[in-house]
């Protein structure tokens, strides 16, 4: 029996598709079974983050009406056999699917994936009822700004009224100069208003954005900050206790050596 | 001037403020209405005669509005009176419901989310947070037990006394009956452990150190008595 998580945001534009596309790579790097859902019926996303445009036949909306069955609408993702996306229509509007098609579909695909991770739409109105119903857990994505956070709020007072798990917090595009001046909000400030438990803090990087026009997810890289911190948010959403990574860029042993003598840079 | 009259239903007594008129609380309200008439036409009103305040004093009898109005017209009615109160020493049910509503204080453990409204009858003791764009009003007073950063609405049926407390204030608004009192525009840090009331000489919301409230507590305790005076 699978467990369905979305993640939401309220406010548009601060990540949640990369978000849903990275953690559910990741979730499919450790070899579980996952499959991404797109609810932003109308201006669907996911797909070209995941690089499986031209794949697409059937969508989610075709599921609800009845014309094709649940498996034919799942796409195959081209790199791991474990990963399918179940693609939102870019035809139709929100009103096109309902929380109760939503809830039969998540059933039905808890059955046979072990995550069920559902991109929600930006908003508070029926796109994120239809997101949130059937799921079991839910991450609530902000980046440190007020407007971003304030939303975020909205969205975590709307979600303690549903029957769902506590959300979690992930902290995207976190800018670190900026924090360290005290022109953004820092995380302390961010968890203090919002008092949910923290998942991942994910750091601004222009790598993402170059991953997502490509169409291959950042999670399967090594190296860049922001494909460890997706990696380790998978990590926790498995359970394992993974610290959070450090802000500050890792100095090399050069480095060191050269302020253990006092010359150099500090 | 004491005049003193022995009646059937009615005694009247002259104290310093004015006239007290002590009313048989076992006889039929049709009876009292009658001997009343009587009386106050027995006093001849004469030119010139300064307005004298008048007390009613029910004892043990529960009037309705009707009814007073039914009294104060016959006291009033041509003569230099004025009725200034009623006085009872029973209410009615529902009044002593709503202010039973009015002096409870209610405890509540959650976050006040943005766009959450948390409205309460009597005082509010909150355990948690009025988040940025949350709204926690009362009929009361509100104590927080946690930060402020939202909206504040204390006695917003017009409870000048009502006063706004929290661990932490950094409101948007703040609002005390028809009062109200914003944040500065420029970025300012949140003060520890302080309240907002009714300042009646400055006329606004001010905000002082909660220590300092001790002073200003006998505002507090008005709704009681008010209740008490009638």
């Amino acid at each position: 029996m699978g467990e369905a998580i979305v993640v939401t945001s309220g406010k548009g534009g601060v990540g949640k598709t990369t978000t849903s596309a990275n953690i559910g790579t990741a979730l499919a790097l450790m070899d579980k079974k996952v499959c991404l859902i797109d609810t932003d019926i109308g201006l669907r996303n996911l797909d070209v983050i995941m690089g499986l445009e031209n794949r697409i036949i059937y969508d989610i909306v075709d599921v609800i009406q009845g014309r094709c069955k649940l498996k034919q609408a799942l796409v195959k993702d081209k790199r791991f056999d474990s990963l399918v996306l179940l693609p939102a229509s870019q035809t139709s509007d929100k009103s096109a699917i309902t929380e109760d098609g939503m809830v039969q579909i998540i059933s039905e695909l808890k059955q046979s994936y072990d995550y069920i991770i559902v991109d929600c739409p930006a908003g508070i109105e029926q796109g994120f009822k239809n997101a949130i119903a059937g799921a079991d857990q839910a991450v609530v994505v902000t980046t440190p700004e007020k407007s971003s956070v304030r939303d975020a709020d909205r969205i975590i007072g709307l979600l303690e009224q549903e029957d769902i798990q506590p959300p979690n917090l992930i902290i995207n595009r976190i800018r670190n100069h900026m924090m360290k001046n005290g022109d953004m909000l820092d995380i302390d400030e961010i968890m203090q208003v919002l008092s949910i438990d923290l998942i991942g803090v994910v750091q601004d990087d222009d790598e993402v954005i170059k991953a997502s026009n490509s169409g291959e997810p950042i999670a399967l890289q090594s190296k860049p900050k922001s494909a460890i911190a997706y990696r380790n948010i998978a990590r926790r959403i498995l359970g394992e206790s993974v610290p959070l990574q450090s802000l500050d860029e890792q100095p090399g042993l050069f480095h060191k050596v050269k302020k253990f003598f006092g010359i150099g840079a500090k | 001037m004491t005049l003193e009259q022995k009646s059937q239903f009615i005694t009247i007594k002259g104290t310093r403020e004015g006239l007290t008129l002590f009313v048989d609380d076992l006889c039929s309200f049709d009876d009292l209405l009658a001997d009343l008439t009587e009386k106050i036409a027995t006093v001849k009103p004469k030119q010139n005669e300064p307005i004298v305040p008048v007390v009613v004093d029910l004892k043990n009898r529960y009037l309705t509005k009707e009814q007073t109005d039914n009294i104060r017209q016959v006291v009033e009615n041509g003569n230099c009176f004025q009725v200034q109160a009623f006085h009872s020493a029973v209410i009615h049910k529902e009044e002593a419901k709503k202010w039973k509503e009015d002096q409870d204080l209610k405890t509540f453990e959650q976050i006040v989310r943005s766009g959450q409204v948390l409205h309460v009858k009597g005082d509010v003791f909150l355990i948690g947070d009025v988040n940025p764009g949350g709204k926690i009003t009362s009929t009361g007073s509100i104590y927080i037990l946690g930060s402020l950063q939202g909206i504040a609405h204390a006695g917003v049926e017009g409870n000048k006394g009502a006063i706004i407390a929290a661990s932490y204030m950094k409101p948007t608004q703040l609002r005390i009956a028809d009062y109200i009192s914003r944040a500065p525009d420029y970025e300012s840090e949140g003060v520890f452990m302080e309240c907002g009331f009714i300042d009646k000489e400055e006329d606004k919301i001010v905000i002082d150190r909660l220590q300092n409230i001790v002073v200003k507590r006998r505002y507090l305790k008005e709704p009681e008595r008010r209740m008490q005076n009638g």
